[in-house]
């Protein structure tokens, strides 16, 4: 076996399973009852599902022989400091908008 | 020591914003350094006022650890929550779980949130300030007090040892 081969069969590997990350934060996104629990999905896909097929491209770039690839650790950073920001919002204005009813904090309920 | 700290008043964030320049450059050439060393110097200088109380970072080593505690974290509560999205969804025991804070500092506090947010099963919904407490919600939670427990003794104790508060 090849180098190259090992090095494509890695990058597919890390490929294939950010996409099934990235597949299944739809999926709960889809499926999950209501506002709160949908949020769970999206946060997922971006950690395991982007982070998986950020490395998969970093192996890619890496053996093709221009040096080692660091530009998806920036974009990994990036995504790790501005994920947590939006789903904080969007769960903030829900919270004041949609009220508390069923599940809401114990103090509320 | 203090025309330094003139110069760079967060040496460590002067550095990341080099690092993280060259990685994005894709090269290490003496122009780009030089770039990046100018991007590092003035960028500090002109976000200053959103830093009211720069947080010092005492423990680099301790902030690696809990670097690595996060991705394995994150890596394994991944497919557990996938199971829980493709299960049953009747089984789910989503809630809100409220966390009372130790820290001091709203940044680390919204640090702590980050974390708790990016694990999957635990969402970040708010940081009440006068309670001090986190809101979390939970995805499938069946004993409040041990996620409460894991979050203050897996995160908030190492994120009060690396900033010294």
């Amino acid at each position: 076996m090849s180098g190259e081969m090992i090095s494509e069969a890695v990058t597919s590997l890390f490929v294939l399973v950010g996409g099934a990350f990235a597949l299944l934060g739809s999926i709960g996104l889809a499926r999950l009852p209501d506002f709160f629990t949908r949020l769970h999905g999206p946060t997922k896909a971006t950690t395991l599902g982007v982070g998986s097929l950020v490395i998969g491209s970093m192996v890619h770039l890496s053996t093709q022989g221009n040096g080692l690839s660091l530009r998806e650790l920036a974009i990994t950073l990036f995504l790790f400091i501005t994920a947590p920001v939006s789903a904080h919002l969007l769960s903030k204005v829900a919270l004041r908008k949609l009220g508390l009813k069923k599940g809401g904090p114990p103090d509320a309920a | 020591m203090t025309l330094f700290y003139r110069l760079l008043p967060q040496p460590i964030l002067s550095l990341v914003i080099l690092a993280l320049w060259l990685g994005l450059a894709g090269s290490v050439s003496v122009g780009q350094v030089l770039l990046g060393t100018v991007l590092g110097i003035v960028l500090p200088r002109l976000t200053r006022s959103f830093w009211p109380d720069p947080p010092r970072l005492a423990r680099p080593g301790t902030a690696a650890r809990l670097v690595l505690t996060v991705f394995f974290d994150i890596v394994v509560a991944n497919g557990q929550v996938a199971k829980r999205v493709l299960g049953p969804l009747d089984r789910l025991h989503p809630r809100f779980v409220e966390v009372p804070l130790d820290l001091e500092d709203d940044f680390i506090a919204t640090i702590l949130g980050g974390i708790v947010t990016m694990t999957p099963g635990t969402v970040s919904v708010d940081i009440d300030r006068e309670r001090r407490l986190l809101l979390v919600h939970a995805l499938d939670v069946e004993d409040p007090e041990a996620l409460i427990r894991t979050i203050k003794a897996r995160y908030e104790a190492p994120l009060k040892e690396v900033f010294q508060c």
